[in-house]
């Protein structure tokens, strides 16, 4: 545990002084963006993405409605199954209320988690969750506007050599499309119902 | 002598246990009941490109304590223990574990968001519903086959 922690601040360290040189010397960061904002405040909603049934999505066409939004990947067998299935269990508890919640799982692996891969998995867990993909560059530009970590870690017992480190909270926005809050994604769905039930009125 | 009969008995008390019509989720343990293994189950996949993922609690009911060192199973070409991690910031991340010690008396769980059993190059599709059996290595020489059932791919915990 504690040595998976200190890989893991290295990692973001290192992460860190590499964004401060490429920024200073005005270079594109490449593939992997790697970026932690500790003022969890300013996460925002701006992107343009495709979804798993091959339509192109962006933040305003979900403006009326509260987003709960998920990034993760499809090769993680623990935090995004679970994640996946906390939500779908609480749109399934919020019944006629859920139409005003369209919550979207957001890949961090481009890579493997085309559209249609998301196509096969996502809907899997409930038929409300939108699954949203795009080209790495579009995942990366998403991920540096909600402000959200993520990064490729070279691993050897995973599937291709590779895992993702990443956020794993839910983030919350209004209809207006402002950040609300933050859920973590082993939180309880009951709690995470009555707190939305509460904020959505009737 | 007296430990001998204990023993002989704790044997009995777990053989007539064993004969109760329990549900798959009663407890599996070694011959000699040292090492109690409760509520294992897995996630059903969606085929087998993606990995899998397996829970159990461990406990250790022996004199001494006993490490939990690796996985195999059929089902998988490659199985072993990972561990999820979650820093202040709600990053997770996920690494092969170390050895898990579990102390005479203690108990280990793996469980969602902490150990799980990552099965790799699944050999066929977790479907729902059916079992697989997993065999769990222990520092000391154990091997404890276990039967896990397999829950539906948003099972939360033993109870689906």
């Amino acid at each position: 545990m504690k040595k998976v922690r200190i890989a893991l601040w290295s990692a973001v360290v290192v992460a860190a002084a590499v964004s401060a040189t490429l920024w200073m010397t005005g270079r594109d960061p490449g593939p992997v963006a790697a970026r932690v904002d500790p003022a969890a405040e300013s996460f925002a909603a701006d992107f343009e993405l495709t979804d798993h049934n091959g339509m192109v999505q962006s933040d305003e066409d979900f403006r009326g409605r509260w987003m709960l939004v998920f990034f993760g990947f499809t090769n993680c067998p623990d935090v995004c199954p679970m994640g996946l299935s906390t939500i779908a269990q609480v749109m399934d508890e919020l019944g006629t209320q859920g139409s005003a919640v369209q919550p979207l799982f957001i890949t961090v692996d481009p890579e493997r988690d085309t559209p249609s891969a998301l196509a096969n998995y996502v809907p899997q867990f409930g038929p409300g969750i939108l699954g949203l993909s795009g080209p790495p560059d579009q995942i990366e530009r998403t991920a540096e506007t909600f402000k959200i970590y993520y990064q490729k870690i070279e691993e050897a017992s995973s599937p291709d050599g590779y895992t993702m480190g990443h956020t794993s909270s839910f983030l919350l926005f209004d209809p207006e499309g402002e950040f609300v809050r933050i859920y973590e994604y082993d939180q309880a769905p009951a709690v995470i119902v009555s707190d939305l039930r509460e904020r959505i009125g009737t | 002598m007296f430990k001998t009969f204990a023993k002989a008995f704790q044997s009995l008390s777990v053989a007539l246990l064993m004969g109760l019509p329990l549900a798959a989720s009663a407890q599996q343990m070694s011959e000699d009941a040292s090492i109690v293994v409760e509520k294992p189950w897995a996630r059903a996949s969606l085929g087998t490109s993606r990995p899998g993922g397996a829970y159990l609690t461990v406990r250790n009911e022996g004199s001494e304590s006993i490490s939990l060192i690796g996985l195999r199973t059929d089902i998988s070409g490659m199985a072993s223990i990972h561990e999820t991690s979650t820093n202040s910031d709600g990053v997770s991340s996920m690494a092969p574990a170390d050895d898990i010690m579990i102390p005479a008396g203690g108990m280990i769980a793996l469980e969602p968001g902490g150990y799980h059993a990552m099965l790799m190059q699944l050999q066929s599709a977790l479907v729902e519903g059916e079992t697989f059996p997993l065999t769990l290595l222990f520092s000391d020489g154990t091997e404890l086959e276990i039967t896990v059932p397999i829950l539906g791919i948003g099972a939360r915990g033993p109870e689906g």
